[in-house]
Order: C-alpha cells, then structure tokens, then sequence
C-alpha cells in the first residue's frame, strides 16, 4: 500500500511509512515504530491502524496485535490529549513520587489508568523513565517534567490545560 | 531539562563535550570529533581492538565484560552482513547516563560506532533507543542525517572505499529488550523474548549475521580511547577497570546527578563528598550501587572502591553505573516491594520461575508490608528469591531475585518489625498500581 488515497494516515505519515519499510534489511524491523508512530497521529492501535501497518509490512493482523501487546508504550484504547506519565520507581519514589500521583489523582479527579470526562487528560504510573536523577519525575506524552513538587506539578497542568483550550479555539473557529 | 553537575574530583573524558553545543556537527568537529574515526579508518581492524584492549574498557551496560575482546571475538569471514548494535534501552531504575549522552553529545555515539563497525568489518550499524527518549530519538536522527551529510556516513566514509551505514530505531516501552538477544528480536519486529545463548551475538545476532552489541556509553567512550591513547584511557582506571565511568548518583542526595568519576572512585566520596552527603542532614541506611538490580550495600560497606571487582567482591554490582542512596527514614520493606513489582512488571513471562517467581515474591511482599506478615514469610520470600537464581531463561530472573535477597538478609530486623499485623513503622504506604 503507498498509494495515500487508501491510506487511514496522513499523507505526510503514509509517506514516511512508505520509506521506513525499505529501509532496514528486513522490512518487519519496521514494525514496531510505525505502531509507535501510528499511534501518535490516531491515538491509539485501532483495528484499522493494525489492519494497514499489517499489509504494508506483509504480515497478518493477528501477529501485528501479538507483538504491539508486549511493548507497554502501545495501547488499544485512546487516552487523554495528554497522557500523564508519572514515575514511581526508586529513585522517584525516594524523592516523593507517590505524593505526586496522589497529588494528581487529586486534582484530575481520576486514578490510575483513568482518563477526564473531557478527555483532556489521562494519567498513568509508569516504570522508571530515565531521568532518575533529576527526580520526582513525569512524562506528559513525550515531554519530560522533573524535580517536581506539588506546586510544580500545577503549573505543567495548568500549561496544558490552556494548551488544549487555545487549540480548542482555533479549531472551533477554523470549523466555523 | 537534565539538570548538569560537577565536582572538582571528576575526570570529564566522556563528558568532556557536555554543555557545549556538541550535538551540532560543526562544533563536533570544533571540539576534535570524528579525527578517531579517520584515524581507526586509515589504521585499520587489527589497530582498532589493539588499542581497545589496552584501554581496559569494559561493558558499561552492567556486566562489565571487556569490549575489545568482544569484538575480537567476531569471525573475520563471514556470509551474512555484520551489525553493530548501539544499546539505548537505558531501562534498569535509578540510571540516566546514556540519556544525558545521547542530548549532549550524540556524534560521539554516532563515531564510536562508526568505530566499531570498522573493528569488526560491518557495514550497518543501529542505535536503539527506548521509545520514551523522543526527544533524544530527534537529536539522534538530526545528527545522523548531518553525518551522512558531511560524508562521514554512506557508501564511502570519508572519501573512502568503505561503506557504513547508520540507522537510528525507536523502541516502545520494555525494560527485557535492553537484554541484548531480547534487543535483536525487537529490532527485527518481534516481541521482545531473548533469544537461547549460545550461539552468542558475535556469531548469530541480527539478522543471523555476526553482531557486536555495547551499551551507548561504551560506544560513546571508544573516540576518546583513540584522541587519547589506550594506554593513557586505562591509566585513568583502576585495576583491570580502565577509564572513567559515569555514575548517576540518585535518591537522598543533597546534589544528585551524573558525574563522571575515574573507575574506582571510593563509594563513601563519591555519596557524601561529590553528592553532598545525605539529604537534610539525615543518616545514610543503605546504598544501592548500580541500578536497582544490584545488592543492596550497608553503610558499613561503602568504604569501597567502585570498580567491577571490587564492587563484585563486595557482594554486589557495579551494573549501570546508578547509585541510589537511601536515608534512615526509608522503609526497607517498601523499598524491596517496588524493586520487585518492577521486575514483576517487566518479566517477559518466557519462562516460569522469573513469570511466577517475581509474581509471587509480589504479592508476599505487598503483604508483608501490610502488616499481615508472618516469620515464616521472611524465609518463604528468601528462599523463592533464592531458588530463581540461575533458574531462568535470561538474567531478569536473577536480576529480580538478587536485590531481593540482600534486602531479607541485611535488613532482617526491619522485615521482623512488620510482622503480625504490626503498622510499618515509617508509617508510609505503597500501592503499586502497575499490573
Ligand atoms: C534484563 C536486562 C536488561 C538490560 N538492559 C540494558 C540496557 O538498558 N542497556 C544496556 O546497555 N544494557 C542492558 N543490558 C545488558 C545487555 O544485555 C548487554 O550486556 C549490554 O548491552 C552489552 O553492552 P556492554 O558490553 O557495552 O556493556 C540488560 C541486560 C538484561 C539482562
Ligand atoms: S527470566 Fe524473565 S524476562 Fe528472562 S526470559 Fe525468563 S521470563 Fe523472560
Ligand atoms: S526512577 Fe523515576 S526516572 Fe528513574
């Protein structure tokens, strides 16, 4: 498939994908970041995400779903326009990690896993990302936030919330 | 962003260009980049592992194992094409090394490889990182693409007959797949189940080719072996342990961050002199010396040098290179529990006694910090964790057992006060909420 007509993606996205597949000596070795990729534009592996990435790749859906379920990056279900990502393994635990989930649960009003009624928002606890020095830590899709505190935490809120009200904006106006 | 340190006592070799623009090529090159790789392309294979070897570097992925003796050992003829294979899984709790390399200093992995590719006679080389690094992925890609630009990378490196080819692949979330045989099948669209050893990488690897495969900080060191000499790197070291190493220093620490400090730095500095001692004038309870795989250390037990032996004879790791220090007010109790619901977590589930094993050890240890423990359990958990060890089909089985054991053998007393519906006694309460 490099026709982009038929393509669920961006043409954009559909072009990159038709490259990436020759890149490597291997066409499989492309899989898992068309799925990461796929998911960054759709939000989530939809059955049609799988069903495409499947035939460009010439594989069957059913292994595409098999190797997208051990990678914990990929999911089958949308989640918030941003996804908060906070880290509570050691080295964020030792510098209050769990106070800062807490925190959030509070002010998002969900839990792990949970996602906003407007779907602004979802947040996760996740395994440690990396930034263990600069602790407690979190990811907001792809952005980090470190040595976090309380008062921290509602200001990267805040930044975001106003992020997707401003986009709200421009895309009611851009509809109207 | 990353937060960079420094202390008097830190010898900057591999961090020498930090802070400095590096990730642009033409400062790169400034700063004497890609001259090794020149060098190693006009000198050629026999040169290159020579000089390795004499550097003394070894893995700094966790084991540690020499590096120009990994690469001497791939066939020299071969029918299938040879990889490098650059590890930027960087997924072992408590390490952020490579993090710090691939923001600040990117060509440096991009000419390491380049190196070792020349080592072994390869004509691609991989980077991989963790797919939580999309930033850094960025940086990589942008450097990559500037090289090949510039005619370092490509069908004929610097205006050479050989050919080498760089590609930079993003991971998606799997603490298994920075296991180097797990890394291969992730990298060629699989999930990520190590692969049975032998044969080991260096004779089938990826794509059933010869495969030389280093942790992005050994990469990153190798065009520095070159610039400086082998014999001048190794003198940096200690022992049998040459160079430098860089340790990020995490947890109760008045000043955590990466520094990087010469092989065999004494533990009890480097905690309360280069990281300011313990955090608020608390006392130090324990040390984790190398990422949360490695036994836990007493405080007793940190006056200690921190290289692979003697961290080794010691009863512990050296591992990634993370130092997580614990203060007085820690429960130790918690603190296994997490460690172990990350390997709970992070088990592949291959194979039985690390899916069932880290499951288990879990769920005991959840309870056991609930306060519904019983003295029986404290044996119960040291021999489950015990009879893992060397029982599984990769080393995350003992890598989940290891911590676990120190923490029931050194801090008994702490599991005993938990017993028989006691509170725990630092009063505060971990739910993990990861299945
Ligand atoms: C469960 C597990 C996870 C590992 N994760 C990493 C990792 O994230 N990065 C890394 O460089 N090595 C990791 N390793 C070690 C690699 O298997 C391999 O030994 C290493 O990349 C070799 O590079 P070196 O010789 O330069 O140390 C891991 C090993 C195991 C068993
Ligand atoms: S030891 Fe654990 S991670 Fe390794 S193969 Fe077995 S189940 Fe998988
Ligand atoms: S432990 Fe939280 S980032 Fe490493």
């Amino acid at each position: 498939m490099s026709t982009e007509s038929l393509s669920i993606f961006s043409p954009q996205l559909a072009a990159r994908f038709d490259a990436l597949v020759e890149k490597y000596p291997l066409r499989r070795s492309a899989l898992i970041p068309m799925l990461l990729y796929a998911q960054d534009e759709i939000g989530y592996l939809s059955d049609a995400v799988m069903e495409e990435v499947a035939e460009r790749i010439g594989i069957t859906t059913l292994d595409v779903r098999n190797v997208a379920s051990y990678y914990s990056m990929l999911r089958f279900k949308p989640v918030g326009k941003y996804n908060v990502q906070v880290c509570t393994n050691i080295s964020c635990m030792l510098r209050g990690a769990y106070d800062i989930f807490e925190h959030l649960q509070d002010r998002l009003g969900i839990g792990h896993k949970g996602v906003t009624a407007d779907g602004v928002f979802s947040l996760e606890e996740v395994e440690c990302i990396g930034v263990c020095c600069w602790a407690p830590a979190l990811q907001v899709n792809y952005d980090f936030h470190d040595d976090l505190t309380n008062e921290k935490v509602d200001d990267v809120l805040a930044s975001y919330r106003a992020k997707a009200r401003s986009e709200q904006a421009e895309g009611g106006s851009a509809h109207a | 962003m990353p937060r960079l340190v420094s202390h008097p006592d830190e010898v900057k070799i591999v961090t020498r260009r930090f802070g400095m623009g590096a990730a642009e090529i033409d400062r790169y090159i400034e700063l004497g980049g890609y001259e090794s790789a020149k060098k190693c392309l006009e000198q050629g294979p026999e040169f290159i592992i020579n000089e390795m070897k004499a550097s003394g570097l070894r893995g700094r992925g966790g084991a540690g194992f020499p590096t120009g003796l990994k690469w001497s050992f791939v066939p020299k003829q071969s029918t299938k094409p040879k990889y490098v294979l650059v590890n930027g899984d960087e997924s072992e709790p408590g390490t952020c090394k490579d993090h710090l390399i691939f923001l600040h200093d990117p060509h440096a992995v991009i000419e390491g490889t380049v190196i070792a590719g020349l080592a072994i006679g390869a004509k691609t080389g991989f980077i991989y990182l963790r797919g939580e690094y999309r930033y850094l992925i960025e940086i990589v890609e942008k450097a990559v693409a500037d090289a090949y630009a510039k005619g370092f990378l490509g069908k004929n490196i610097f205006g050479s007959e050989t050919e080498f080819q760089v590609i930079v692949q993003t991971g998606a979330g799997a603490y298994e797949v920075g296991e180097e045989s797990a890394l291969m099948e992730s990298l060629e669209g699989k999930r990520g189940v190590p692969r049975i050893k032998p044969p080991f990488p260096a004779v089938v690897g990826l794509y059933g080719g010869p495969t030389v495969i280093n942790n992005a900080e050994t990469i990153a060191t190798v065009p520095h072996i070159f610039a400086m000499g082998g014999a001048a790197y190794a003198a940096v070291g200690s022992e049998r342990n040459g160079g430098t190493r860089l340790f990020g220093i995490s947890g109760h620490v008045e000043r955590p961050g990466v520094y990087e400090l010469p092989m065999g730095y004494n533990l009890k500095k480097m905690i309360y002199e280069v990281a300011g001692g313990v955090r608020g004038g608390r006392q130090l309870k324990a040390v984790v010396p190398g990422g949360s795989s490695t036994p836990v250390l007493l405080p007793s037990e940190i006056d200690l040098g921190m290289d692979f032996d003697q961290v080794g004879k010691a009863g512990s790791m050296l591992g990634s290179g993370g130092v997580v220090v614990i203060d007085d007010q820690t429960c130790i109790v918690e603190f296994a529990l997490r460690t172990i619901s990350f390997y709970a977590h992070e088990s592949c589930g291959w194979c039985i006694p690390c899916r069932e094993g880290t499951d288990w050890l879990k769920k005991s240890l959840t309870r056991f910090h609930a306060g519904f423990g019983t003295m029986k359990d404290i044996d119960n958990i040291q021999y489950l964790a015990e009879n893992m060890m060397g029982r599984t089909f990769c080393p995350l089985g003992d890598a989940a057992a290891m911590p676990t054991i120190g923490f029931v053998k050194k801090f008994r007393k702490e599991f005993e006060d938990h017993l028989n519906g006691k509170p725990c006694p630092f009063a505060k309460h971990v739910e993990v909420a990861l299945v």
